[in-house]
């Protein structure tokens, strides 16, 4: 990657802290970035921190509950020291998120033209009328049949891929130059999931818009990423181009959750299963977080945190035994 | 071979609204005529989108609801001409597994009471020996006998799962149905409880209804596969014929939809326009020809038949007028090319460490049937 980064992050860590008096570490020394136009998957399991990020990034986690450190560089600004006017004035604008549950997510009293117009409003100002006029050029872009009719309707008049689409067109309402999108498809059927894929494929290419795709689905992530973070235990375990990590995974964690796919082409009467449990993040592990499910694992795990160090160039694993290919052959 | 359940024009309709009389004046018509049938020992799995009827036909062949027409049997017994205490018995032979382990299990008991009160329902265990059998339960599914004493709120989802499949497996059923067992899991987890559904199939001759919208994991866990588009049955095959040439143009969408794990993939992807229309009020004739890219004239007006087709393929059944005209199915369903052999070395090893649940050979405890 030569172009510099959209968005920088360095040494995130987010610390919850419990009612009991305990700590929890959701996400620890978290680097990453992402290119103007790039792609980012971040892959994990319920609890990896993947979701704490997003929240971290749109500065929405709550400053009573939580710590959070390290840096986050993204169009000038840090966005870990900005004010909240500042964020308030970014989110929505140049970095929009899309949330999982399209039925949450929008406002039932309202119709969506109204939620859609005042985002418009909010950050670009202008005519209520024009503001209209884009909120419906925006349900067209996102292929929703006679938009100048659906712009009056209530949420819950439409479907739960049709609210996804809403959701997508509010996101996109100020061409955003980051897109956060946590678990977009997780809700929807197969039929609809790869109509949104398709879609978000088709408004990376038009808008030139940078993406952060969180979801458990490795299929969703090799089907629209460019480059992939595997996050495990609140860290990064794994990151590399799409190809790369799919082909040649590097850390045990990933080469894990490859196996435990049912795979299409090929018919196994086990599937690979990753024993044992995610260890409790109010008290992780002195050494290597995964450690204790790991079926490589040997002394010098257990001792020491292993540093994310890069194979070649872009393939960076958090595994003192990588390259793993050395270990069957 | 005569089947194990055999489900005959199952008919639902769900009133939608009512006049002022409290007289149904529109319906769902959520299942329109569907039959099937399991055999002991297979896996039938129900797959099809949200809203196509295939949770309601689940509860149908248990009589968890009653349908409005159509017979279900179950080892050639009727299953509507039961009354309530031949049903109970009945509910001795199937049982069901729900998705959400969080909500189907009740917070205020334990895990032990969980497993305890079907035993004590059908008198099946002396309360003296309960606890061992539990015990017993708990090790099958791959938990710790001494769990019992805990509630369901200490344990994760996988967990959950396997508590659930436990219950389900304390009256010895013949026939569970699944669903969609593993979709609120993650995948390390959704692996252990497919590989665990499955040894227990192997070891104590199960059969399995196993209800979902997931076709990687049908692939992995059915013998046949039945494929539901607004409440009706569209294309029926065993699972091998179907992935290897899907002939109903909704299932052809289905498959081409399935996410891969493999960036090169290759596919001819058949993407839906629109979405699925109203049960409510479903088109005419074929209720895919809204969505279909192959639709004529016909399909608006006449319901195609679930019929073997042109080739003759008695087990491969399909509802559509045009089968014989379609495109050939290559490259429908994507091909990820497999592993490297190096990854698949490095895959294996995950599977080493496994030892399956009751490693120790417990088997279901032989309660002869009270019959």
């Amino acid at each position: 990657m030569t172009a510099s980064p959209l968005i920088d992050i360095q040494r995130l860590r987010v610390l919850f802290h419990g009612d009991d008096g305990r700590t929890n570490h959701a996400v620890d020394s978290v680097d990453l970035s992402v290119a103007p136009g790039a792609t980012l998957g971040l892959v994990g399991e319920s609890g990896c921190g993947k979701s704490v990020t997003s929240l971290a990034i749109m500065g929405l986690l709550s400053k009573q509950s939580s710590e959070v450190s390290g840096s986050i560089r993204f169009d000038g600004f840090d966005l870990l020291q900005a004010g909240e006017h500042t964020l308030r004035d970014l989110r929505g604008n140049r970095l929009a998120m899309i949330f999982q549950e399209p039925m949450t997510s929008l406002n039932p009293s309202f119709t969506i033209g109204d939620q859609i117009i005042e985002t418009i409003l909010r950050h670009r100002g202008g005519s209520r009328f024009a503001a209209r006029e884009r909120a419906i050029q925006l349900l067209r872009r996102v292929h929703i049949p006679s938009p100048e009719r659906r712009i009056d309707e209530y949420p819950h008049k439409l479907s739960g891929g049709m609210r996804q689409r809403v959701m997508i067109a509010m996101a996109l309402a100020c061409d955003p130059r980051l897109l956060i999108a946590d678990e977009p498809t997780t809700a929807l059927d197969v039929t609809l999931q790869a109509q949104i894929l398709e879609l978000m494929r088709e408004l990376k290419a038009e808008s030139g818009a940078a993406i952060i795709l969180i979801t458990h689905d490795l299929g969703v992530v090799a089907e629209v990423c460019d480059e992939v973070a595997v996050m495990y235990a609140g860290e990064i375990v794994e990151r590399a181009v799409v190809d790369e990590l799919f082909a040649s995974p590097q850390h045990p964690y990933t080469v894990g959750l490859l196996g435990s796919i049912p795979r299409l082409d090929h018919r196994t009467e086990h599937l690979a299963t990753i024993e044992g449990m995610v260890p409790n993040m109010a008290n992780p592990p002195a050494g290597c977080r995964f450690a204790a499910r790991c079926p490589f694992v040997v002394d010098a795990c257990i001792k020491a945190p292993p540093p994310l160090r890069e194979l070649s160039p872009g393939h960076a694993s958090r595994c003192i035994r990588a390259p793993l290919e050395r270990l069957v052959s | 071979m005569t089947a194990l359940l055999e489900a005959q024009n199952l008919v639902k309709h769900f009133p939608a609204s009512r006049n002022l009389f409290g007289r149904p004046t529109s319906f769902v018509r959520a299942v329109d005529g569907v039959s099937f049938h399991v055999d002991a020992g297979e896996t039938l799995a129900l797959v099809g989108e949200s809203g196509c009827g295939k949770s309601t036909v689940s509860r149908l062949v248990l009589r968890l609801i009653e349908p409005d027409a159509g017979s279900v049997c179950f080892e050639g017994r009727d299953l509507l001409a039961l009354d309530a205490n031949e049903l109970r018995a009945f509910r001795r032979q199937a049982q069901i597994i729900f998705q959400d382990p969080y909500a189907s299990l009740n917070p205020r008991m334990t895990v032990g009471q969980i497993l305890g009160e079907p035993l004590a329902l059908h008198a099946l265990v002396p309360s003296a020996q309960r606890r061992a059998r539990i015990e017993e339960l708990l090790r099958l599914v791959g938990l710790e006998p001494r769990v019992a004493r805990r509630y369901p709120h200490e344990f994760s989802g996988g967990q959950r799962q396997r508590i659930a499949i436990a219950r389900a497996l304390a009256v010895e059923p013949k026939l569970i149905i699944c669903d969609e067992p593993v979709s609120a899991l993650d995948v390390s987890i959704r692996s252990q409880i497919l590989n665990l559904l499955r040894d227990l199939q192997d070891r104590l001759g199960l059969s399995y209804i196993f209800v979902s919208h997931d076709l990687a994991v049908v692939k992995h866990i059915a013998d046949r596969v039945a494929v539901m588009n607004l409440g009706g049955i569209v294309e029926a095959a065993e699972t091998e014929a179907l992935f290897a040439a899907p002939r109903h143009p909704y299932s052809r969408a289905l498959l081409s939809a399935i996410p891969v794990a493999r960036p090169q993939a290759k596919r001819s992807r058949l993407i839906l326009q629109g979405e699925m229309p109203s049960a409510l009020n479903p088109p005419t004739g074929c209720r895919f020809h809204t969505r279909c890219p192959y639709a004529v004239e016909r399909c608006r007006t006449e319901v195609p038949k679930l019929a073997a087709g042109a080739g003759g393929a008695v087990n491969h059944p399909v509802a559509c007028h045009r089968t014989a005209e379609l495109p050939p199915p290559e490259g429908v369903v994507p091909t990820d090319g497999g592993f490297s052999p190096a990854l698949e070395k490095l895959v294996a090893a995950f599977s080493l460490s496994e030892e399956g649940p009751g490693a120790n050979g417990v088997g279901i405890i032989g309660t002869p049937s009270q019959a």
